[in-house]
């Protein structure tokens, strides 16, 4: 209605921001405080800088994990295969395709014909590549792991001797011969991308549907209620199985289904405080002056609705993680090949006899959701009004 | 101590013998250096069948000292440093839990001020009342009932036999504060404590209530420790007054002498604050800012299904309002009477029906954009100062929220200079406009409700009881404010307000309205000194007697 005027003061606001007047990021007395409460809270705030840590670095799963080198020097010339792919017959080979660095027979053209070295990632398998020379049979087992009658094994049938020439699995490799290291690392992001993607995208709907409902009221209200009723009936796991049945399924298309499910878990609550707070005598005195409803629903309400859907926002995201697993664990997540913790889970299943796979995927996927949980307490804690206000007025 | 087991005569003075004696009581909250003292070392004592007040402003200490006799505070948050308070011998401040629970609400009982939240929602009357004289008496079943008939009776609650299966959200305000009273009267204690127990009441209902406590006080021989910050209960209640500000009682004498002759600076200003004066002298020719004609606000009652309209709520019902400029109109009546829907209704904030004209333009047919230029010229402020600001945007942000809607132009200095220029008006200091809400006081938030409006120079300003939520002494200087505001800018105000003694200060006309409906309406000074109506007789006779005249013209 009045989106026009939205955007001229959002417009004036980010002027006066550029000339310096007001600071951007404004930090009442009241964050700040809720800064400090989470702060005292020492697991929650711990748990927020592993996290940080570790989905930095997943984040960075390329430079960690990758079958290809980080750069390469050939007869003087820098390449840097992470970035551009590179045929082998760059490095002096036959093939018109991509070089595969790991054979030994290029490394041979690059350092010794070439003159020169290559500078590889931490570990030399990405999530799909395969161990070609492993010790024993898949699942390899870690290779610290490995014992004497296993490297007896592995002379006796064929495989790789345990010398210095073998390539270490700090976890084994699962049932194709893939790292599980590698693996763990970029499924850990991908879970936690896919549920941060899921989270926002469901809140910022979920918050506009409820801000709606809950400020206009009357019969948007009720139609929309009775929507949502129905809605929330329809059986979401036949669903994606039919929709797993007819195409198949890639990261958004999952995420489009399940978004359209996962939006109505805070409507509830933010037309709740939108229809207490709409009856505020400030928003009355807002409207008063002249303001659009749009202009009070963002300035004047918005704020009070956003403590109960910040406080919320953790656990939607631990459900959106778990809901992505469980998919991948029933084979109706991610395609085939994909890095993901379910598909982890099914092979822990499926293979007892290599607990390694098992026993990874619940410590990865129960410290990660453990970690969640215990930062959303403690912001949970931080946005309690009885905390931040009270111990604000002494 | 005074002499215990003595037989004074009956008509003795009043206070002869000592019932409850405070010494040198201390309250803090909180330990250590950021310990706040709410009570430093006050004493009083109340002799038996005498009525002592404490009088102060909100903050002043007094419900915390007399919560502090039944150890009512929130401890260990709270703590008491030093003092004493002997009952009947016995030091209240040290005697074992179990002790003190069969002297709460049976020697000494309390009322308190919000009669809406005292109750419990849950349980009939008979019940609640019933316990407190299980509990105390073990008495039960047809016995308990008897009494409680006999108490509600006493309280004057009509019909009481049928009220026993009442739950409080079925009572009146003032039906539940009777309620109140009948259960703590219940086990006939010897000290009442009363914590603001007409604070929430209208005008008419607090002159009934008082009546009633006045009656109930001779008839049961008790004595009573009343709490108020309103001086006109002070004067028709008590024998002795304390009064109390930051904590400390700083006079304290017999009723009639620290009203006639006041020593302690604070009770003279306190004395002094009672809003005074009269409105400027209307002209007659001034021109008419707002005219509203036969205004209708219905809210339709719907039922069934299909959601048919059976009938209407007439909040309010054919009322006609002409503003002049420069001038006030006050509008009076009790709770529910309709008077902020009217108020709200002028500014087109609700829908009504019939012409509301402003300057010559009908504004009652627009849209919200359309309405939107006339907003810069009519604006509001409200009761509740800590409602009214948005706890989340600081004062400057607040000020000039409608500066961004309704002048684009301005430039980020210019709207800061009106700002400034806005809350010096008000006696803010502009070098705070960038704190919060909370950091100020109830009288300086609505301070800037007021520069909130006064920033767009508007010509005509609805005052929702604009006074209502603050202590006497800030009321007079708001209501100073507004008289001053209205000579300089020639503003046109609507001052609703349930309390005639400001009303009085500034309207130049009166609108008397009850139900909806437009009981007397006549220049200020007609309606004062001469009213036609007997609910208006009886409206001026409560607020400035405390007197319940007239019941049968009022509710109860």
């Amino acid at each position: 209605m009045d989106a026009p005027t939205d955007v001229a003061i959002q417009e004036q606001e980010a002027a006066e921001a550029a000339e310096g007047n007001r600071p951007w990021v404004r930090v009442s007395p009241i964050n700040k405080r809720r800064w400090t409460i989470f702060k005292s809270h020492k697991r929650g705030y711990w748990s927020l800088w592993i996290f940080l840590v570790l989905f930095v670095i997943s984040l960075f799963a390329e430079f960690v994990a990758n079958d290809k080198p980080l750069l390469v020097d050939y007869q003087g010339e820098l390449y840097s295969p992470i970035f551009k792919s590179y045929p082998e017959t760059a490095f002096g080979g036959f093939f018109e395709t991509e070089a595969d660095y790991r054979d030994p027979a290029v490394k041979e053209m690059i350092e010794v014909d070439g003159d020169g070295w290559i500078l590889w990632p931490p570990i030399r398998f990405s999530y799909n590549t395969e161990n070609k020379d492993p010790p024993m049979a898949f699942p390899s087992k870690p290779t610290w792991l490995l014992t004497k009658e296993d490297c007896e094994r592995a002379i006796e049938d064929g495989f790789h001797p345990c010398n210095d020439e073998l390539e270490w699995n700090w976890l084994g490799t699962d049932d194709q011969g893939r790292d599980v290291v590698a693996r763990i690392i970029y499924g850990f992001r991908i879970s936690v991308l896919f549920g941060l993607v899921l989270t926002i995208l469901s809140s910022v709907i979920g918050v506009a549907a409820g801000a709606v409902q809950g400020y206009f009221g009357g019969w948007t209200d009720l139609l929309f209620q009775r929507f949502i009723e129905i809605w929330t009936s329809v059986p979401q796991l036949y669903l994606l199985i039919i929709v797993a049945a007819v195409i198949e399924p890639n990261f958004w298309i999952l995420l489009g289904i399940l978004l359209a499910f996962s939006w109505v878990a805070l409507v509830g609550l933010v037309r709740a405080e939108f229809l207490r707070a709409r009856n505020f005598e400030y928003v009355t005195a807002a409207k008063a002056l002249g303001l659009g409803n749009w202009t009070i629903m963002w300035k004047h309400l918005l704020p009070n609705a956003m403590v109960a859907t910040l406080t919320f926002m953790p656990f939607i995201l631990n459900g959106s993680i778990t809901t992505l697993t469980s998919l991948d664990f029933l084979g109706f997540g991610l395609p085939p090949g994909s890095p993901s913790l379910g598909e982890l889970l099914a092979q822990g299943k499926d293979n007892l006899h290599a607990p390694w796979l098992g026993l990874t995927a619940f410590f990865v996927i129960g410290i990660m959701l453990s970690l969640l949980i215990f930062i959303g307490e403690a912001v949970r804690d931080a946005f309690d009004p009885r905390k931040a206000y009270g111990a604000a007025e002494g | 101590m005074a002499t215990e087991g003595t037989k004074t005569n009956k008509d003795a003075t009043r206070g002869g013998e000592k019932l409850l004696t405070v010494k040198d009581l201390s309250v803090d909250f909180g330990k250590g250096g950021g310990a706040v003292h709410a009570v430093k070392n006050i004493s009083f004592d109340i002799g038996k069948k005498e009525t002592v007040a404490l009088v102060g402003e909100s903050g002043s200490g007094k419900t915390v000292s007399a919560l502090s006799i039944l150890r009512l505070l929130p401890y260990p948050a709270a703590s008491h440093p030093s003092g004493e308070i002997l009952y009947k011998g016995q030091d209240l401040l040290k005697m074992r839990q179990s002790d003190l629970r069969k002297i709460r609400g049976d020697e000494i009982s309390m009322i308190f001020q919000e009669p809406m939240t005292s109750l419990n929602p849950l349980h009939t009357i008979e019940k609640q009342v019933a316990e407190v004289m299980t509990i105390h008496q073990g008495i039960s079943g047809k016995a308990a009932q008897a009494r409680v008939l006999e108490l509600l009776d006493a309280v004057g609650i009509d019909n009481p036999k049928e009220r026993l299966n009442s739950y409080p959200h079925q009572l009146s305000g003032g039906q539940r504060q009777r309620v109140m009273i009948a259960m703590a009267l219940a086990n006939d204690p010897d000290l009442l404590i009363a914590d603001e127990p007409t604070t929430a009441l209208d005008v008419t209902i607090q002159a009934q209530i008082l009546d009633l406590l006045l009656r109930l006080r001779e008839k049961l021989d008790m004595a009573m420790l009343l709490i108020t910050h309103d001086l006109g209960v002070v004067r028709k209640m008590a024998d002795r007054v304390c009064v109390m500000t930051n904590g400390e009682i700083v006079e304290h004498g017999p009723t009639k002498q620290i009203f006639k002759a006041p020593k302690h600076a604070y009770t003279k200003h306190l004395l002094a604050s009672e809003p005074k004066g009269r409105p400027p002298k209307a002209n007659p020719d001034a021109p008419v800012i707002l005219e509203a004609d036969d205004l209708k606000v219905w809210f339709p009652i719907r039922r069934g299904f299909l959601r048919r309209t059976v009938g209407y709520i007439k909040a309010v019902d054919g009322v006609d309002v002409v503003v002049p400029d420069g001038q006030t109109v006050g509008v009076v009546g009790e709770s529910g009477s309709g008077k902020t829907t009217l108020g709200l209704a002028l500014l087109r904030l609700i829908s009504s029906e019939g012409p509301v004209v402003y300057l010559g333009d009908r504004i009652d047919g627009l849209e919200s954009k359309q309405m939107r230029p006339f907003r810069r010229q009519m604006q509001i402020v409200f009761q509740d100062p800590y409602g009214s600001l948005s706890p989340r945007l600081s004062v400057s942000q607040i000020v000039e929220e409608g500066l961004l809607v309704q002048k684009r132009g301005l430039s980020a200095e210019e709207r800061r200079a009106r700002v400034s220029k806005a809350l010096k008006e008000v006696g803010i200091d502009p070098a705070t406009q960038d704190r919060y809400p909370h950091e100020f006081s109830g009288g300086q938030r609505q301070r800037i409700a007021i520069a909130r409006a006064l920033v767009l120079e508007p010509k005509f300003l609805v005052l929702d009881e604009p006074t209502s939520a603050l202590d006497v002494s800030v009321q007079a200087q708001i209501v100073d404010l507004l008289r001053d505001l209205q000579k300089r800018y020639s503003l046109a105000y609507l001052f609703i307000s349930h309390d005639l003694k400001v009303v009085r200060a500034l309207a130049n006309s009166i609108i008397v309205m009850r139900d909806g409906k437009v009981v007397e309406q006549g220049p200020a000074d007609t309606v004062f000194e001469n009213p036609q109506t007997d609910y208006t007789k009886a409206l001026l006779a409560a607020a400035f007697e405390l007197e319940a005249t007239g019941a049968e013209a009022v509710s109860s």
